[in-house]
């Protein structure tokens, strides 16, 4: 019996379907059998950052309607055998499914998979109560934004009114402007929004041109951005892992100087 | 004029006695203590200062009341209020339903009570916590605190971080400015002195004289 986790933020743009997609996959990294689940009716993009856009052919609605069984509207990755994703309808509607129908679809991949990674449209109506019908934990994504930081404190108080404990992902963190204080702090936005932190996702320019080409960057270490997604699939199997360090490059000069102890 | 008086006006040695019957209807007092003042007693209450006490006898009545009441003998320039008195025995506040909530009330919640309110946890930006009576927060208050909603003047609004977007007190709303920032680490409380929303710190809430410290065993 697997688990089933909603990636949400409240705001839009945020980096919840990057997460999601990231996450996911580097899970599957791990030897996890991972189902993804595009709730984003209408404006489906999980596909597309998957690089599985053209292998659509049923989706959510498909299987809440009864116009196909659940297994054939799933959609098997690339690269891992234990990874596959359920793709949102293009053409509905957030309300044309219930909370009801997404429950028993949730409930049927559990049996299946060992995480259900269900990512969440952006706002707090009917998509969103979709969304987390069938989840028992959350990622909460935000960004250093005091817009975003705000929505995600209104998603986690209706959140912890149905009872789902939410960790903390902060996407797209930009050190050099955290030490200018044109941004907020890390501790600050634990500190305001009272939850664990799962996690912290540099800015990194490799997650648009993998969103681009289909590949999350976790599939590759080597970027910053990779390895914290990676690290954050760590943390979520119980690992302890320490928090990445987000120095800015540095030059020869200051790194001879270092050595010689001289700074 | 056939009519049962509900008021009688006594003078006694340091000002006026106003005897207010405790079987009537609160309006028909409000309308005889008008007519009183501005027609029939003219005479009486021109002149210079009078201390006035009102007896309400065995009547309590709200701070509506009372204010309407304190509104129409005020209206007549030489009269001040001494004390309204009540042969009812009052509740002290302090045993007043001081209702403890825990919890964070985070962006789009709202907690309302009838009472005072303490809450252990912190008030989000964009929460909202509002109660009749005064409002203690054991945490920090940065979203909306509303004290004294039916229009309690005396409520207070307490905090060990006060640093809320708005702070409305009865009918009276503040928004913070850069004077709230002068607090230096101690918990203030907010109330109201001369129609406006006030911080001090919560150390010197005693001087507001809300409960005489009882002494034992000295």
């Amino acid at each position: 019996m697997g688990e089933a986790i909603v990636v949400t933020s409240g705001k839009g743009g945020v980096g919840k379907t990057t997460t999601s997609a990231n996450i996911g996959t580097a899970l599957a990294l791990l030897g996890k059998k991972v189902v993804l689940v595009d709730t984003d009716i209408g404006l489906r993009n999980l596909d597309v950052i998957m690089g599985l856009e053209n292998r659509v052919i049923y989706d959510l609605i498909d299987v809440a309607e009864k116009r196909c069984r659940l297994e054939q509207a799933l959609i098997k990755d690339k690269r891992f055998d234990e990874l596959y994703m359920l793709p949102a309808a293009q053409t509905k509607d957030k309300d044309d499914i219930t909370t009801d129908s997404m429950l028993s679809i949730i409930t049927e991949l559990k049996q299946t998979h060992d995480f259900v990674i269900i990512d969440c449209p952006a706002g707090i109506e009917q998509g969103f109560r979709n969304a987390i019908a069938g989840a028992e934990r959350a990622i909460i994504v935000t960004t250093q934004e005091t817009a975003a930081v705000r929505d995600a404190d209104r998603v986690i108080g209706l959140l912890e009114q149905h009872k789902i404990p939410s960790k903390l992902v902060v996407n797209r963190v930009r050190p050099a402007m955290m030490k200018r204080g044109e941004v907020l702090e890390i501790n600050d936005i634990c500190q305001v929004l009272a939850i664990d932190l799962l996690g912290i996702v540099p800015e990194d320019e490799k997650v648009i041109s993998g969103s681009n080409a289909g590949e999350p960057v976790s599939l590759n270490p080597t970027f910053k951005s990779g390895l914290a997604y990676r690290n954050i699939a760590r943390r979520m199997l119980g690992d302890m892992v320490p928090l990445m360090t987000l120095n800015e490059k540095t030059g020869t000069l200051t790194k001879l100087r270092k050595f010689f102890g001289m700074s | 004029m056939t009519v049962k008086q509900h008021i009688i006006i006594k003078g006694v040695k340091d000002g006026l006695l106003f005897l207010l019957d405790d079987q009537c209807d609160f309006e028909a007092i409000l309308n005889e203590l008008k007519h009183k003042i501005e027609k029939t007693h003219q005479q009486l209450l021109t002149g210079p200062l009078i201390h006035i006490t009102v007896k309400l006898g065995n009547r309590t009545i709200s701070e509506e009341q009372s204010k309407q009441l304190s509104d129409i003998i005020r209206s007549q320039g030489n009269l001040i209020i001494h004390a309204i008195e009540s042969d009812v025995p009052t509740i002290p506040r302090a045993h007043a339903e001081l209702k403890v909530i825990t919890a964070i009330v985070r962006a789009g919640q709202e907690i309302e009570y009838d009472g005072d309110l303490l809450l252990l946890g912190d008030v989000h930006p964009g929460g909202i916590i509002r109660c009749t009576g005064d409002i203690y927060v054991l945490g920090a208050l940065k979203g909306v605190a509303h004290a004294g909603i039916k229009g309690r003047e005396k409520a207070i609004i307490s905090a060990s971080l006060l640093r809320p977007t708005q702070m409305k007190i009865a009918d009276y709303l503040s928004q913070p400015t850069d004077e709230y920032e002068v607090s230096d680490g101690l918990m203030e409380y907010a109330y109201i002195d001369n129609e406006q929303v006030c911080i001090q710190k919560l150390t010197l809430l005693h001087r507001e004289n809300r409960l005489p410290i009882i002494m034992r065993g000295v």
